[in-house]
């Protein structure tokens, strides 16, 4: 009984499916599907070799602290970076001083209350603060930006395919649209207030590129910065943001792995024992 | 247990003679998985995995525990819940990375563990109790997983929990007030993340005690074996400890390193960059995925394109849980006697495509619904529902199995299992003479 009726059940399934597919098919030919800007201009990140990749990967401290200050003197103006606090600036192997100067010296202030009338006021910073949103709201981000609002960096390593390495190619992508693309797709002409970067998956983003001369930065040690080189920078950094336990967990896995390895060895080498020692048991019985 | 031959428990210690009297618990845990549980000597690497579907159970219900004394439910907060656990709490980033992770070696192991059966026909008497207490721990396993991703309410928990739960829309009548009374709303927002985060808690001990219930009725038979003949005789059995103890132990360290490998150097390679973005309802994702052991259920969802009397999306989920449901009733499908594949030439070619599909199901299940995924998710979906209610009764019906070894300690001597223990390894009990192999 059961199997009768599941014979059925499953030729029910099968005819089902078996319409879906011709007609699928059918119209896969009859009208096969658009050609895209997006699909044929898309690219894919050039790769990024940081320090901090692979399993034994650190961060590289002065190149966190270059990118800290292309994302302090460039991106803070529109980026908010929400889940990170000053004080977790000591990582990057600022001192006690520095933190505490950077956090009072951040040109956007804290939101808070005027401690006399209770009216909506800011102030300085702290180190136990996180870093102030450049814009109060939604909307204020919209009207500053042609209605588009720069999102948190704080996890953006994290929230994109290969992250760093996306956050690098679109910040040294911009260029004009291509010739090719205007003549084969014209309706695709990057609107106004919106530029072409063929690593952003719809090709056409809000952001204005925000690295577009050599020395734009000034290092405090010295590196020569160039755009790829700031673009470099500022993306560590913001590797470090997503993931500022990296090294612990790079640290604390390999000391894991050995161990496991031990403990697997010794485990097979006591099961093969526990399990010969019988077989030799009874070839000397 | 079991078998006569079973070794008693006898506590040596006055205070283990004293306990015994009072709560026998070491006599049930050395008759469970002690000296006293006797086990075909002929298991293979396959018979660890219930064991380690165990460890992983431990290890969600540990972390897990921990991380809900730092986790807020709420969806103003619940996001940056996670950030301060991944940021601000001591060990908080490897609790977390081992909890989501674990949650894939789970699965990893089950789906093993699942198609283990499904080849040594352990589904079959007198283990079809066992058989359906394991889907029914799948069954939880998938509920508690759906509703463990919805936690961290990032875009794909907040878009996944909405496509999913718009499948019960797809009941005639009755299925979009289905719907709402299960989200507390009409989409998932406040009240759905704290059903789901309450659910999510008490699931694992209703699994954990559907496990016992599964042990428990696993231990009248005994465990199976690679042959699938019964055993007949001590010679054919060792006592679990140490014999197997050992065994699992060495399993249980292979299984940490590939699972320290992940949880450490890959964390998030099995999850989505888009839940790394707070769940935002006015922002549809472009693809909106599971999580990847969801994607070959996902595939026969969406390879349903067309209304043929009823409309595509009923079909498809009434396809997606009768894939499932289907498991229930295998052991009155197969009506082969023969229990191992390995006997059964004409099954075996079939088995082995079965997996092939699920696979390629799974590949389809995480891509874009677009062709030619679709057109393959449609094969596949149709090779899965024939391969149990068409190929497998009628396989089962004119299949001429090969010749059976008598006994396990034949099939061992002759060397069938290669990693199997040589006769006479073990398995003896105390006084009685060993018989040597010829
Ligand atoms: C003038 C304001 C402005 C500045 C300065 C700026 N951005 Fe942006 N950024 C935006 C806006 C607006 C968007 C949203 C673009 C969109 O969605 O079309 C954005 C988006 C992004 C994105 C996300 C792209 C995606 O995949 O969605 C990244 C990454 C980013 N910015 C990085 C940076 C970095 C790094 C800097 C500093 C070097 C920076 N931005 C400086 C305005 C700015
Ligand atoms: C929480 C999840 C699970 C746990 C902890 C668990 C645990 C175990 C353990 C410890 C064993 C004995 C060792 C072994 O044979 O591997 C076992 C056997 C078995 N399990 Fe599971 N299991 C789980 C899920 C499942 C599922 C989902 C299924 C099937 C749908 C299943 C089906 C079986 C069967 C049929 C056996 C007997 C196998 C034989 O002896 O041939 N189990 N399980």
């Amino acid at each position: 009984m059961v199997r009768i009726i599941g014979f059925f059940v499953g030729l029910g399934f099968c005819l089902v499916l078996a319409i879906a597919f011709f007609t699928g098919a059918y119209n896969h030919i009859t009208n096969p599907p658009a050609e895209t800007a997006e699909k044929e201009f898309h690219l894919h990140p050039k790769p990024l070799a940081l320090e901090s990749n692979g399993p034994f990967g650190k961060y590289d401290r002065a190149q966190l602290q270059r990118g800290f200050q292309v994302f302090k003197e460039v991106c803070s103006a529109c980026h908010s970076l929400k889940y990170v606090a000053f004080r977790d600036l000591r990582d990057l192997g600022y001192s006690e001083a520095e933190v505490k100067a950077i956090a009072d010296q951040w040109v956007i202030q804290q939101p808070s209350v005027n401690p006399d009338t209770g009216e909506p006021s800011t102030r300085k910073s702290l180190p136990a603060d996180r870093f102030p949103a450049p814009f109060a709201n939604e909307v204020a981000a919209r009207a500053a930006n042609n209605n588009a609002v720069p999102p948190d960096l704080s996890l953006m390593a994290k929230a994109r395919e290969n992250g760093p390495a996306y956050i690098h190619s679109l910040l040294t992508g911009y260029r004009d649209q291509p010739a090719e693309l205007l003549k084969k797709f014209p309706a695709t002409k990057t609107p106004e207030g919106l530029h072409y970067n063929p690593y952003f998956p719809n090709l056409n983003l809000a952001m204005p590129p925000p690295l577009v001369s050599d020395g734009q930065v000034t290092y405090a040690d010295g590196t020569k910065a160039t755009v790829d080189q700031m673009s470099t920078d500022v993306s560590a950094f913001l590797a470090w943001t997503a993931e500022p336990k990296l090294e612990r967990r790079h640290a604390i896995g390999v000391a894991a792995f050995v161990f496991l390895l031990v403990f697997s060895v010794l485990t097979y080498m006591a099961y093969q024992n526990i399990w010969a020692s019988k077989k030799r048991e009874l070839a000397n019985a | 247990m079991s078998f006569p031959w079973a070794q008693h428990y006898e506590p040596k210690h006055p205070f283990m003679r004293y306990m015994d009297e009072r709560l026998p618990l070491p006599r049930l845990v050395y008759n469970a998985i002690g000296g006293g549980y006797p086990v075909p000597r002929n298991l293979n690497y396959f018979w660890n995995f219930g064991v380690l579907a165990g460890l992983a159970l431990v290890l969600q219900i540990l972390t897990g525990v921990i991380l809900a004394m730092h986790y807020a439910a709420n969806q103003a907060v619940a996001f940056g819940s996670i950030e301060h656990i991944m940021r601000d709490v001591n060990w908080g980033w490897m609790l977390r990375y081992m909890h989501a992770n674990g949650a894939s070696f789970f699965f990893i192991v089950v789906y093993i563990h699942i198609f283990r059966g499904l080849y040594y026909g352990s589904y079959k008497a007198p283990r079809e109790m066992v058989w359906l207490l394991g889907i029914v721990i799948f069954l939880l396993m998938m509920a508690t997983a759906f509703m463990g991703y919805v936690l961290p309410w990032g875009q794909m928990s907040f878009w996944g929990a909405k496509v999913i739960t718009s499948l019960f829309g797809a009941i005639p009548v009755v299925g979009e007030s289905i719907q709402v009374w299960l989200l507390g709303g009409y989409a998932p927002d406040n009240a759905a993340l704290n059903r789901f985060f309450s659910l999510h808690y008490l699931l694992p001990f209703v699994i954990a005690g559907v496990v016992i219930l599964k042990i428990w009725a696993l231990h009248i038979p005994g465990s199976s074996n690679p042959t699938g003949v019964e055993v007949k005789s001590p010679q054919d059995t060792v006592p679990f400890h140490p014999y197997f103890t050992a065994k699992d132990g060495f399993g249980v360290g292979i299984f940490l390193l590939l699972y320290v490998v992940m949880v450490f150097f890959a964390p998030n390679y099995l999850g989505h960059p888009d839940n790394y973005i707070e769940a935002n309802p006015l922002s549809t994702p472009a693809l909106i995925v599971p999580e990847w052991y969801f994607w070959p259920f996902y595939a026969m969802l969406r390879a349903f394109t067309v209304d043929f009397i009823l409309p595509a999306k009923l079909w498809g989920v009434l396809a997606m849980f009768s894939a499932i449901l289907l498991l229930f009733f295998l052991t009155w499908i197969d009506r082969s006697p023969v229990r191992s594949t390995n006997y059964r030439p004409l099954y075996k070619p079939f088995f082995w495509v079965l997996v092939l599909d699920v696979l390629v199901l799974g590949y389809c299940g995480g891509s874009h619904a677009e062709e030619p995924y679709l057109m393959i998710s449609q094969i596949a979906t149709m090779y899965y529902f024939a391969h149990f209610l068409i190929i497998l009764p009628i396989v089962s019906a004119i299949e001429r199995p090969k010749p059976l070894p008598n006994s396990i300690s034949e099939s061992v001597l002759h060397g069938e299992e290669k990693e199997s223990a040589p006769l006479g390894a073990g398995g003896v009990l105390p006084g009685t003479q060993p018989q040597p192999a010829e």
